[in-house]
Protein backbone atom coordinates (compact mmCIF):
# COMPACT_ATOMS: atom_id res chain seq x y z
CA UNK A 1 0.00 0.00 0.00
CA UNK A 2 1.70 3.42 -0.93
CA UNK A 3 0.72 6.41 0.60
CA UNK A 4 1.77 10.09 -0.35
CA UNK A 5 3.48 11.61 1.96
CA UNK A 6 4.05 14.87 -0.06
CA UNK A 7 2.10 16.62 -2.55
CA UNK A 8 2.39 19.20 -4.61
CA UNK A 9 -0.76 20.82 -5.65
CA UNK A 10 -1.12 23.07 -8.51
CA UNK A 11 2.04 24.72 -7.66
CA UNK A 12 3.41 28.04 -9.72
CA UNK A 13 6.53 29.88 -9.34
CA UNK A 14 6.91 33.07 -11.38
CA UNK A 15 9.94 34.92 -10.19
CA UNK A 16 9.51 39.15 -9.81
CA UNK A 17 9.71 40.33 -13.01
CA UNK A 18 9.06 37.76 -15.58
CA UNK A 19 6.38 36.57 -17.38
CA UNK A 20 6.83 33.46 -17.95
CA UNK A 21 6.43 31.09 -14.52
CA UNK A 22 10.01 28.80 -13.72
CA UNK A 23 7.64 26.06 -12.53
CA UNK A 24 3.83 25.73 -14.26
CA UNK A 25 0.76 24.63 -12.44
CA UNK A 26 3.13 21.21 -11.38
CA UNK A 27 0.85 18.54 -9.79
CA UNK A 28 3.41 15.90 -7.58
CA UNK A 29 3.00 13.36 -5.48
CA UNK A 30 5.38 11.34 -3.65
CA UNK A 31 5.15 8.35 -2.05
CA UNK A 32 6.69 7.29 1.75
CA UNK A 33 9.61 5.14 1.54
CA UNK A 34 10.05 5.97 -2.37
CA UNK A 35 12.86 7.46 -4.18
CA UNK A 36 11.70 9.89 -6.54
CA UNK A 37 14.30 10.72 -9.13
CA UNK A 38 13.35 14.64 -10.47
CA UNK A 39 15.49 14.31 -14.65
CA UNK A 40 15.88 16.66 -17.18
CA UNK A 41 17.50 18.80 -19.34
CA UNK A 42 19.22 21.68 -17.42
CA UNK A 43 17.42 24.70 -16.91
CA UNK A 44 13.73 22.44 -16.85
CA UNK A 45 13.16 23.81 -13.27
CA UNK A 46 14.21 20.61 -11.16
CA UNK A 47 15.99 22.54 -9.23
CA UNK A 48 13.44 24.86 -8.17
CA UNK A 49 11.16 22.11 -8.30
CA UNK A 50 13.03 20.50 -5.15
CA UNK A 51 13.45 23.78 -3.55
CA UNK A 52 9.69 24.49 -3.45
CA UNK A 53 9.37 21.59 -1.24
CA UNK A 54 11.03 22.93 1.23
CA UNK A 55 10.23 26.36 -0.01
CA UNK A 56 13.71 27.78 -0.38
CA UNK A 57 12.01 28.79 -3.31
CA UNK A 58 8.23 30.17 -1.99
CA UNK A 59 5.67 29.36 -4.38
CA UNK A 60 3.61 31.87 -6.19
CA UNK A 61 0.54 29.92 -6.07
CA UNK A 62 -0.26 26.43 -4.90
CA UNK A 63 -0.34 24.29 -2.10
CA UNK A 64 2.18 22.14 -0.66
CA UNK A 65 1.17 19.35 1.52
CA UNK A 66 3.26 17.34 3.80
CA UNK A 67 2.05 14.37 5.93
CA UNK A 68 -1.62 15.54 5.69
CA UNK A 69 -0.92 19.02 6.28
CA UNK A 70 -0.82 21.81 4.70
CA UNK A 71 2.81 23.42 4.89
CA UNK A 72 2.81 26.54 2.52
CA UNK A 73 2.53 28.73 5.28
CA UNK A 74 4.33 27.54 8.31
CA UNK A 75 7.61 28.77 9.29
CA UNK A 76 9.92 27.81 6.51
CA UNK A 77 13.16 26.95 9.04
CA UNK A 78 10.74 24.84 11.18
CA UNK A 79 9.50 22.87 7.99
CA UNK A 80 13.19 22.70 6.40
CA UNK A 81 14.77 21.27 9.94
CA UNK A 82 12.00 18.37 8.70
CA UNK A 83 13.53 17.21 5.94
CA UNK A 84 17.07 16.97 5.31
CA UNK A 85 18.76 18.67 2.13
CA UNK A 86 22.19 17.98 0.51
CA UNK A 87 23.63 19.81 -2.18
CA UNK A 88 26.11 19.17 -5.08
CA UNK A 89 28.89 21.82 -3.54
CA UNK A 90 27.70 20.04 -0.15
CA UNK A 91 28.47 23.00 2.05
CA UNK A 92 29.51 21.94 4.82
CA UNK A 93 30.36 24.43 6.92
CA UNK A 94 34.25 24.68 7.04
CA UNK A 95 35.07 26.42 10.86
CA UNK A 96 32.65 23.65 12.30
CA UNK A 97 34.01 19.59 13.29
CA UNK A 98 33.04 16.96 11.18
CA UNK A 99 30.93 16.22 14.64
CA UNK A 100 29.73 19.59 14.81
CA UNK A 101 28.10 19.50 11.02
CA UNK A 102 26.39 16.59 11.86
CA UNK A 103 25.11 17.80 15.03
CA UNK A 104 23.58 21.19 13.44
CA UNK A 105 20.03 20.42 13.52
CA UNK A 106 19.75 18.22 16.33
CA UNK A 107 21.34 21.40 18.15
CA UNK A 108 18.58 23.72 16.67
CA UNK A 109 15.69 21.00 17.71
CA UNK A 110 17.67 21.25 21.44
CA UNK A 111 18.84 17.60 21.78
CA UNK A 112 21.18 16.94 24.96
CA UNK A 113 24.24 16.57 24.82
CA UNK A 114 24.92 12.76 25.34
CA UNK A 115 21.58 12.16 22.97
CA UNK A 116 23.31 14.73 19.69
CA UNK A 117 27.34 12.61 20.48
CA UNK A 118 25.60 9.08 20.24
CA UNK A 119 23.35 10.16 17.20
CA UNK A 120 26.91 11.87 15.40
CA UNK A 121 28.76 8.77 16.05
CA UNK A 122 25.74 6.51 15.03
CA UNK A 123 25.65 8.12 11.90
CA UNK A 124 29.51 8.62 11.01
CA UNK A 125 29.28 4.54 11.46
CA UNK A 126 26.25 4.50 9.19
CA UNK A 127 28.35 6.09 6.31
CA UNK A 128 31.36 3.90 6.64
CA UNK A 129 33.88 6.97 8.57
CA UNK A 130 35.35 5.66 11.84
CA UNK A 131 33.72 7.77 14.74
CA UNK A 132 37.07 7.93 16.59
CA UNK A 133 39.38 8.89 13.58
CA UNK A 134 36.56 11.66 11.70
CA UNK A 135 34.33 13.07 14.59
CA UNK A 136 37.07 16.07 15.59
CA UNK A 137 38.32 16.36 11.88
CA UNK A 138 37.76 20.01 10.46
CA UNK A 139 36.13 19.14 6.41
CA UNK A 140 38.87 20.68 5.04
CA UNK A 141 40.39 17.26 5.72
CA UNK A 142 38.20 14.86 4.28
CA UNK A 143 38.13 13.96 0.26
CA UNK A 144 35.53 14.87 -2.36
CA UNK A 145 33.65 11.37 -1.51
CA UNK A 146 34.62 11.62 2.28
CA UNK A 147 32.56 14.92 2.34
CA UNK A 148 29.77 14.00 0.65
CA UNK A 149 29.21 11.14 2.73
CA UNK A 150 29.34 13.85 6.01
CA UNK A 151 27.10 15.70 3.83
CA UNK A 152 24.57 12.73 3.40
CA UNK A 153 25.02 12.52 7.27
CA UNK A 154 24.93 15.92 8.28
CA UNK A 155 20.95 15.68 5.93
CA UNK A 156 20.07 12.74 8.56
CA UNK A 157 21.07 14.23 11.80
CA UNK A 158 17.79 14.57 13.42
CA UNK A 159 16.50 11.36 11.77
CA UNK A 160 14.28 13.57 9.07
CA UNK A 161 11.53 11.45 7.12
CA UNK A 162 12.56 13.24 3.66
CA UNK A 163 15.87 13.41 2.36
CA UNK A 164 16.26 16.33 -0.35
CA UNK A 165 19.30 15.91 -2.61
CA UNK A 166 20.00 18.12 -5.39
CA UNK A 167 22.53 16.15 -7.81
CA UNK A 168 24.38 15.36 -4.76
CA UNK A 169 27.08 13.01 -6.59
CA UNK A 170 27.29 15.30 -9.29
CA UNK A 171 30.73 16.88 -8.68
CA UNK A 172 32.45 13.24 -8.04
CA UNK A 173 34.73 11.20 -9.84
CA UNK A 174 32.98 8.32 -11.75
CA UNK A 175 34.72 5.51 -9.55
CA UNK A 176 33.81 7.17 -6.12
CA UNK A 177 30.27 8.37 -7.58
CA UNK A 178 29.68 4.81 -8.39
CA UNK A 179 30.45 3.40 -4.79
CA UNK A 180 28.54 6.22 -3.12
CA UNK A 181 25.83 5.50 -5.39
CA UNK A 182 25.86 1.48 -3.69
CA UNK A 183 26.55 2.62 -0.37
CA UNK A 184 23.22 5.20 -0.43
CA UNK A 185 21.28 2.34 -2.39
CA UNK A 186 22.02 -0.16 1.19
CA UNK A 187 21.66 2.81 3.31
CA UNK A 188 18.43 3.48 1.98
CA UNK A 189 17.37 -0.17 2.40
CA UNK A 190 18.22 0.21 5.83
CA UNK A 191 16.53 3.65 6.24
CA UNK A 192 13.50 3.52 4.17
CA UNK A 193 13.61 7.45 3.57
CA UNK A 194 11.42 9.52 0.92
CA UNK A 195 13.65 10.44 -1.01
CA UNK A 196 13.30 13.33 -3.76
CA UNK A 197 16.52 13.49 -6.29
CA UNK A 198 17.38 15.26 -8.75
CA UNK A 199 19.81 14.45 -11.51
CA UNK A 200 20.41 15.36 -15.17
CA UNK A 201 21.72 12.12 -15.78
CA UNK A 202 19.28 9.64 -16.61
CA UNK A 203 21.38 6.55 -15.92
CA UNK A 204 22.07 7.75 -12.57
CA UNK A 205 18.17 8.31 -12.77
CA UNK A 206 17.10 4.93 -13.46
CA UNK A 207 20.08 3.19 -11.09
CA UNK A 208 18.56 5.35 -8.06
CA UNK A 209 14.85 5.83 -8.82
CA UNK A 210 12.23 3.66 -7.60
CA UNK A 211 10.20 6.29 -9.80
CA UNK A 212 11.18 8.81 -12.15
CA UNK A 213 9.48 12.20 -12.74
CA UNK A 214 11.11 13.10 -16.38
CA UNK A 215 10.53 16.85 -16.70
CA UNK A 216 10.89 19.51 -19.62
CA UNK A 217 10.53 23.17 -19.71
CA UNK A 218 8.74 25.03 -16.29
CA UNK A 219 8.47 21.57 -14.82
CA UNK A 220 5.71 20.14 -16.91
CA UNK A 221 6.14 16.00 -16.48
CA UNK A 222 6.80 14.38 -19.48
CA UNK A 223 6.50 11.22 -17.80
CA UNK A 224 6.12 9.92 -14.74
CA UNK A 225 6.58 5.99 -13.86
CA UNK A 226 9.07 3.58 -12.70
CA UNK A 227 12.31 3.24 -14.49
CA UNK A 228 10.96 -0.45 -16.52
CA UNK A 229 7.52 1.88 -17.25
CA UNK A 230 9.56 4.26 -18.58
CA UNK A 231 11.95 2.76 -21.03
CA UNK A 232 9.36 0.19 -22.04
CA UNK A 233 6.93 2.67 -22.82
CA UNK A 234 8.01 6.31 -23.40
CA UNK A 235 5.04 8.89 -23.39
CA UNK A 236 6.54 11.01 -26.31
CA UNK A 237 8.98 11.91 -28.64
CA UNK A 238 10.43 14.42 -25.86
CA UNK A 239 10.60 11.56 -23.08
CA UNK A 240 12.63 9.24 -26.08
CA UNK A 241 15.18 11.71 -26.87
CA UNK A 242 15.87 12.30 -23.45
CA UNK A 243 16.29 8.80 -22.99
CA UNK A 244 18.26 8.65 -26.13
CA UNK A 245 19.93 5.94 -28.12
CA UNK A 246 21.11 2.70 -26.95
CA UNK A 247 18.05 1.68 -25.07
CA UNK A 248 19.38 -1.94 -24.77
CA UNK A 249 22.64 -0.07 -22.90
CA UNK A 250 19.78 1.47 -20.92
CA UNK A 251 18.18 -1.72 -19.90
CA UNK A 252 21.58 -3.02 -18.17
CA UNK A 253 20.82 0.08 -15.66
CA UNK A 254 17.86 -1.71 -14.31
CA UNK A 255 19.32 -5.05 -13.45
CA UNK A 256 21.98 -5.07 -10.42
CA UNK A 257 24.75 -7.69 -10.42
CA UNK A 258 22.85 -9.09 -7.09
CA UNK A 259 20.35 -10.17 -9.82
CA UNK A 260 22.36 -12.13 -12.04
CA UNK A 261 23.67 -15.56 -11.77
CA UNK A 262 27.12 -15.53 -10.77
CA UNK A 263 29.76 -17.85 -12.20
CA UNK A 264 32.83 -19.23 -10.40
CA UNK A 265 36.20 -19.23 -11.16
CA UNK A 266 39.07 -21.29 -9.13
CA UNK A 267 40.58 -19.13 -6.42
CA UNK A 268 43.74 -19.60 -3.85
CA UNK A 269 43.48 -17.68 -1.26
CA UNK A 270 46.71 -16.20 1.01
CA UNK A 271 48.88 -17.10 2.20
CA UNK A 272 48.93 -19.95 -0.21
CA UNK A 273 52.98 -21.55 -1.85
CA UNK A 274 53.82 -21.57 -5.55
CA UNK A 275 53.55 -25.22 -5.60
CA UNK A 276 49.45 -24.93 -4.35
CA UNK A 277 48.91 -22.09 -6.59
CA UNK A 278 50.43 -24.44 -9.75
CA UNK A 279 48.58 -27.03 -8.86
CA UNK A 280 45.42 -25.18 -8.76
CA UNK A 281 45.95 -23.62 -12.39
CA UNK A 282 46.74 -26.95 -13.62
CA UNK A 283 43.01 -28.13 -12.41
CA UNK A 284 41.17 -24.81 -13.31
CA UNK A 285 38.50 -25.42 -16.11
CA UNK A 286 39.81 -21.83 -17.30
CA UNK A 287 43.33 -20.20 -17.93
CA UNK A 288 42.86 -17.66 -15.19
CA UNK A 289 42.58 -18.49 -11.73
CA UNK A 290 41.80 -15.82 -8.83
CA UNK A 291 43.70 -14.89 -5.84
CA UNK A 292 42.52 -13.76 -2.76
CA UNK A 293 44.23 -11.94 0.03
CA UNK A 294 43.42 -13.11 3.54
CA UNK A 295 40.50 -10.86 4.09
CA UNK A 296 38.90 -12.51 0.91
CA UNK A 297 39.07 -9.43 -1.43
CA UNK A 298 40.55 -10.33 -5.04
CA UNK A 299 44.09 -9.17 -5.68
CA UNK A 300 45.31 -10.75 -8.83
CA UNK A 301 44.69 -13.08 -12.14
CA UNK A 302 47.46 -15.22 -12.35
CA UNK A 303 47.44 -17.59 -15.12
CA UNK A 304 50.78 -20.37 -15.92
CA UNK A 305 52.87 -17.81 -17.24
CA UNK A 306 52.72 -15.42 -14.68
CA UNK A 307 54.29 -17.56 -11.88
CA UNK A 308 57.72 -18.19 -14.15
CA UNK A 309 57.80 -14.20 -14.76
CA UNK A 310 57.99 -12.79 -10.92
CA UNK A 311 58.94 -14.91 -7.82
CA UNK A 312 56.58 -13.22 -5.72
CA UNK A 313 52.35 -14.05 -5.92
CA UNK A 314 51.92 -10.70 -4.93
CA UNK A 315 53.31 -9.19 -8.00
CA UNK A 316 52.70 -11.97 -10.78
CA UNK A 317 49.56 -11.99 -13.25
CA UNK A 318 47.48 -8.83 -13.48
CA UNK A 319 46.13 -6.92 -10.58
CA UNK A 320 42.08 -6.43 -9.62
CA UNK A 321 42.02 -2.73 -10.41
CA UNK A 322 38.10 -2.37 -9.89
CA UNK A 323 35.52 -4.93 -8.49
CA UNK A 324 31.78 -4.88 -9.08
CA UNK A 325 28.96 -4.75 -5.91
CA UNK A 326 26.03 -5.98 -5.77
CA UNK A 327 24.13 -3.30 -6.01
CA UNK A 328 25.95 -2.12 -9.02
CA UNK A 329 23.79 -2.03 -12.26
CA UNK A 330 24.60 -4.54 -15.11
CA UNK A 331 25.94 -1.58 -16.84
CA UNK A 332 28.64 -0.63 -14.13
CA UNK A 333 29.53 -4.11 -14.07
CA UNK A 334 29.90 -3.69 -18.16
CA UNK A 335 31.93 -0.45 -17.53
CA UNK A 336 33.99 -2.29 -15.20
CA UNK A 337 34.54 -5.78 -17.26
CA UNK A 338 35.99 -3.22 -20.39
CA UNK A 339 38.87 -1.75 -17.63
CA UNK A 340 39.74 -5.70 -16.30
CA UNK A 341 42.43 -7.47 -17.65
CA UNK A 342 40.72 -10.49 -18.17
CA UNK A 343 37.26 -9.44 -19.52
CA UNK A 344 35.65 -11.15 -16.34
CA UNK A 345 34.42 -8.56 -13.38
CA UNK A 346 34.47 -9.70 -10.08
CA UNK A 347 31.71 -9.26 -7.70
CA UNK A 348 32.14 -8.55 -3.78
CA UNK A 349 30.46 -7.85 -1.46
CA UNK A 350 29.95 -5.16 0.47
CA UNK A 351 32.91 -6.12 2.82
CA UNK A 352 35.30 -6.59 -0.24
CA UNK A 353 35.12 -10.40 -0.26
CA UNK A 354 34.83 -11.93 -3.15
CA UNK A 355 31.65 -13.48 -3.98
CA UNK A 356 32.16 -14.71 -7.57
CA UNK A 357 32.30 -13.37 -11.19
CA UNK A 358 30.36 -11.49 -14.34
CA UNK A 359 31.35 -12.97 -17.50
CA UNK A 360 31.33 -11.26 -20.86
CA UNK A 361 29.43 -13.97 -22.07
CA UNK A 362 26.73 -13.80 -19.37
CA UNK A 363 25.85 -10.04 -20.12
CA UNK A 364 26.31 -10.47 -24.14
CA UNK A 365 23.47 -12.99 -23.37
CA UNK A 366 21.36 -10.45 -21.30
CA UNK A 367 21.83 -7.98 -24.14
CA UNK A 368 20.37 -10.40 -26.86
CA UNK A 369 17.47 -11.22 -24.73
CA UNK A 370 17.17 -7.11 -24.04
CA UNK A 371 17.33 -6.78 -27.42
CA UNK A 372 14.78 -9.36 -29.01
CA UNK A 373 12.37 -7.89 -26.20
CA UNK A 374 12.92 -4.47 -27.34
CA UNK A 375 12.65 -5.81 -30.88
CA UNK A 376 9.01 -7.55 -29.89
CA UNK A 377 7.62 -4.20 -28.05
CA UNK A 378 8.48 -2.09 -31.75
CA UNK A 379 6.69 -4.62 -33.80
CA UNK A 380 4.09 -4.97 -31.23
CA UNK A 381 3.60 -0.85 -31.47
CA UNK B 1 71.97 57.93 21.66
CA UNK B 2 73.19 58.04 25.37
CA UNK B 3 70.91 61.19 25.81
CA UNK B 4 68.12 59.26 24.27
CA UNK B 5 67.93 57.13 27.26
CA UNK B 6 69.09 59.65 29.67
CA UNK B 7 66.20 62.20 28.31
CA UNK B 8 63.32 58.46 28.69
CA UNK B 9 64.75 57.84 32.47
CA UNK B 10 64.24 61.63 33.48
CA UNK B 11 61.10 61.61 31.63
CA UNK B 12 59.52 57.69 32.59
CA UNK B 13 56.06 58.82 34.27
CA UNK B 14 55.62 61.46 31.53
CA UNK B 15 56.33 59.02 28.61
CA UNK B 16 53.98 56.21 30.92
CA UNK B 17 51.13 58.27 31.18
CA UNK B 18 51.26 60.01 27.66
CA UNK B 19 51.49 56.31 26.37
CA UNK B 20 48.56 55.44 28.81
CA UNK B 21 46.55 58.14 26.46
CA UNK B 22 47.67 56.97 23.31
CA UNK B 23 46.69 53.43 23.94
CA UNK B 24 43.12 54.93 25.56
CA UNK B 25 42.51 56.48 21.97
CA UNK B 26 43.05 53.27 20.25
CA UNK B 27 41.15 51.15 22.24
CA UNK B 28 38.35 53.07 22.75
CA UNK B 29 38.50 54.17 19.04
CA UNK B 30 38.73 50.95 17.90
CA UNK B 31 35.87 49.71 19.84
CA UNK B 32 33.22 52.23 18.79
CA UNK B 33 34.53 51.74 15.30
CA UNK B 34 33.75 47.88 15.33
CA UNK B 35 30.28 48.18 16.61
CA UNK B 36 29.32 50.75 13.93
CA UNK B 37 31.78 49.50 11.59
CA UNK B 38 30.84 45.74 11.72
CA UNK B 39 26.97 47.25 12.32
CA UNK B 40 26.71 48.97 9.20
CA UNK B 41 28.65 46.48 7.16
CA UNK B 42 25.88 43.86 8.12
CA UNK B 43 23.05 46.24 7.47
CA UNK B 44 23.86 46.83 3.89
CA UNK B 45 25.48 43.72 2.97
CA UNK B 46 22.82 42.74 0.27
CA UNK B 47 22.28 46.22 -0.87
CA UNK B 48 24.26 47.66 -3.20
CA UNK B 49 23.19 50.86 -3.45
CA UNK B 50 23.64 51.41 0.42
CA UNK B 51 26.46 49.87 0.19
CA UNK B 52 28.36 51.93 -2.28
CA UNK B 53 26.85 54.83 -0.53
CA UNK B 54 27.92 54.12 3.29
CA UNK B 55 31.23 52.81 1.91
CA UNK B 56 31.57 56.01 -0.04
CA UNK B 57 31.00 58.53 2.88
CA UNK B 58 33.54 56.27 4.88
CA UNK B 59 36.04 56.90 2.24
CA UNK B 60 35.19 60.39 2.01
CA UNK B 61 36.01 60.85 5.81
CA UNK B 62 39.05 59.70 5.56
CA UNK B 63 40.35 61.79 3.05
CA UNK B 64 39.09 64.71 5.16
CA UNK B 65 43.12 66.13 6.38
CA UNK B 66 42.85 65.13 9.93
CA UNK B 67 44.64 68.75 11.34
CA UNK B 68 41.09 70.61 9.83
CA UNK B 69 38.89 67.52 11.23
CA UNK B 70 39.99 68.02 14.49
CA UNK B 71 39.82 71.72 14.16
CA UNK B 72 36.82 71.35 12.67
CA UNK B 73 35.19 69.46 15.64
CA UNK B 74 36.65 71.33 18.71
CA UNK B 75 33.17 73.86 18.17
CA UNK B 76 31.48 71.07 18.54
CA UNK B 77 32.95 69.14 21.56
CA UNK B 78 35.21 71.23 22.64
CA UNK B 79 38.63 70.97 23.67
CA UNK B 80 40.98 67.80 24.88
CA UNK B 81 39.83 64.11 24.41
CA UNK B 82 36.82 64.34 22.64
CA UNK B 83 37.17 66.18 19.28
CA UNK B 84 40.34 63.68 18.55
CA UNK B 85 38.14 60.87 19.78
CA UNK B 86 35.29 61.58 17.51
CA UNK B 87 37.71 62.20 14.25
CA UNK B 88 39.57 58.78 14.79
CA UNK B 89 36.54 56.74 14.70
CA UNK B 90 35.31 58.58 11.66
CA UNK B 91 38.78 57.42 10.24
CA UNK B 92 38.41 53.79 11.50
CA UNK B 93 35.29 52.94 10.34
CA UNK B 94 36.39 52.82 6.30
CA UNK B 95 38.97 49.43 6.70
CA UNK B 96 36.65 48.26 9.25
CA UNK B 97 33.36 48.49 7.37
CA UNK B 98 34.55 47.34 4.22
CA UNK B 99 36.49 44.24 5.39
CA UNK B 100 33.28 43.03 7.04
CA UNK B 101 31.51 44.14 3.32
CA UNK B 102 34.36 41.86 1.70
CA UNK B 103 34.28 38.63 4.56
CA UNK B 104 30.58 38.31 4.25
CA UNK B 105 30.87 38.50 0.45
CA UNK B 106 33.57 36.11 0.40
CA UNK B 107 31.58 32.80 2.10
CA UNK B 108 31.09 30.33 0.17
CA UNK B 109 27.28 30.65 -1.26
CA UNK B 110 27.08 26.57 -1.14
CA UNK B 111 27.72 26.88 2.79
CA UNK B 112 25.00 29.41 3.28
CA UNK B 113 23.03 27.66 0.74
CA UNK B 114 22.86 24.31 2.58
CA UNK B 115 22.37 26.69 6.12
CA UNK B 116 19.31 27.51 4.97
CA UNK B 117 18.46 24.35 3.83
CA UNK B 118 18.66 22.75 7.31
CA UNK B 119 16.28 25.08 8.25
CA UNK B 120 18.95 27.79 10.42
CA UNK B 121 16.88 31.21 11.00
CA UNK B 122 18.69 34.27 8.89
CA UNK B 123 20.07 35.16 12.08
CA UNK B 124 21.70 32.23 12.89
CA UNK B 125 23.07 31.92 9.40
CA UNK B 126 24.54 35.29 10.31
CA UNK B 127 25.77 34.38 13.60
CA UNK B 128 27.20 31.20 13.49
CA UNK B 129 27.60 31.12 9.79
CA UNK B 130 28.93 33.68 7.95
CA UNK B 131 30.09 36.09 10.58
CA UNK B 132 32.63 33.31 11.92
CA UNK B 133 33.69 32.89 8.48
CA UNK B 134 34.23 36.18 7.48
CA UNK B 135 35.76 37.09 11.20
CA UNK B 136 39.57 36.61 9.78
CA UNK B 137 39.36 38.64 6.95
CA UNK B 138 36.84 41.86 9.81
CA UNK B 139 40.15 41.31 12.11
CA UNK B 140 42.59 42.50 9.26
CA UNK B 141 40.23 45.40 8.78
CA UNK B 142 40.08 46.20 12.86
CA UNK B 143 43.90 45.30 12.77
CA UNK B 144 44.57 48.46 10.09
CA UNK B 145 41.95 50.90 11.62
CA UNK B 146 43.97 50.32 15.02
CA UNK B 147 47.44 51.05 13.43
CA UNK B 148 45.82 54.18 11.69
CA UNK B 149 44.45 55.37 15.00
CA UNK B 150 47.89 54.69 16.60
CA UNK B 151 49.28 56.81 13.84
CA UNK B 152 46.55 59.75 13.19
CA UNK B 153 46.30 59.89 16.99
CA UNK B 154 49.76 62.01 17.22
CA UNK B 155 47.81 64.97 16.45
CA UNK B 156 45.39 64.64 18.98
CA UNK B 157 47.88 67.17 21.29
CA UNK B 158 47.16 70.14 18.93
CA UNK B 159 43.39 70.48 20.74
CA UNK B 160 44.72 69.35 24.01
CA UNK B 161 43.81 65.86 23.50
CA UNK B 162 47.19 64.32 25.16
CA UNK B 163 48.79 61.21 23.96
CA UNK B 164 52.34 60.83 22.55
CA UNK B 165 52.15 63.99 19.98
CA UNK B 166 52.75 65.62 23.26
CA UNK B 167 56.22 64.74 22.80
CA UNK B 168 56.81 65.62 19.52
CA UNK B 169 54.75 68.94 20.19
CA UNK B 170 57.16 69.75 22.50
CA UNK B 171 60.48 69.07 20.97
CA UNK B 172 58.70 70.70 17.87
CA UNK B 173 58.00 73.85 19.88
CA UNK B 174 61.24 74.06 21.25
CA UNK B 175 63.23 73.13 18.34
CA UNK B 176 66.73 73.52 18.66
CA UNK B 177 67.06 74.07 22.11
CA UNK B 178 68.29 71.32 24.35
CA UNK B 179 66.02 67.87 24.41
CA UNK B 180 64.04 69.01 21.80
CA UNK B 181 65.31 66.85 18.99
CA UNK B 182 65.12 63.83 21.89
CA UNK B 183 61.80 64.88 22.40
CA UNK B 184 60.43 64.69 18.64
CA UNK B 185 62.63 61.32 18.57
CA UNK B 186 60.96 59.94 22.07
CA UNK B 187 57.30 60.54 21.15
CA UNK B 188 57.89 59.02 17.60
CA UNK B 189 59.77 55.75 18.60
CA UNK B 190 56.97 55.10 21.34
CA UNK B 191 54.05 55.37 18.91
CA UNK B 192 55.70 53.10 16.42
CA UNK B 193 56.74 50.54 19.83
CA UNK B 194 52.66 50.81 20.62
CA UNK B 195 51.35 50.08 17.36
CA UNK B 196 54.02 46.93 16.86
CA UNK B 197 52.32 45.91 20.18
CA UNK B 198 48.62 46.57 19.35
CA UNK B 199 49.63 44.21 15.92
CA UNK B 200 51.58 42.00 18.27
CA UNK B 201 47.85 41.63 20.34
CA UNK B 202 45.95 41.14 17.25
CA UNK B 203 48.06 38.49 15.71
CA UNK B 204 47.42 36.74 19.41
CA UNK B 205 43.70 37.30 18.94
CA UNK B 206 43.54 36.15 15.52
CA UNK B 207 45.26 32.51 16.33
CA UNK B 208 42.50 32.12 19.59
CA UNK B 209 39.12 33.41 17.57
CA UNK B 210 39.93 31.68 14.80
CA UNK B 211 38.22 28.27 13.66
CA UNK B 212 41.36 25.46 13.13
CA UNK B 213 39.12 23.99 10.10
CA UNK B 214 39.71 28.11 8.66
CA UNK B 215 43.08 28.87 9.44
Amino acid sequence: MTETLIKLDDVTKTYPGTDVPAVANLNLEINRGEILVLVGPSGCGKSTTLRLINRMIEPSSGRIMFDGDDVTHVNADELRRRMGYVIQQIGLFPHRTIAENISTVPKLLGWDKQRTAERVDELLETVGMEPGIYRDRYPKELSGGQAQRVGVARALGADPEVLLMDEPFGAIDPITRDRLQNEFLRLQDELKKTIVFVTHDIDEAIKMGDRIAILREQSVIAQHDTPEAILAGPADKFVEDFLGSGATLKGLNLLRASEVELDDVTTVRAPTSRHEVMQAIEAASSPWILYLDESGAPKRWLDRRSLDEVNSIDQAGKEVRVTVEPEDTLRDALEKMLQSAVGTACVVDPTGAYRGVVRVETLVEIIDRLQREEQARQEAR
Amino acid sequence: MASLIEFIQSRWDNLLEAALVHATYIVSVVVVAIVIGVGSGILVRNKPLAREIVLGVFAVFLTIPSLGLFVMLVPIVGLGFWAPFVALCMYALLPIARNTVAGLAGVDPAVVESARGMGLTNRERLFRIQLPLAWPVILTGVRVAALLTAGIAAIATLVNGGGLGDFIKSGLARLGAPNSAESMWVGTLAIIVLALAFDAVFIVIKKATTSAGIR
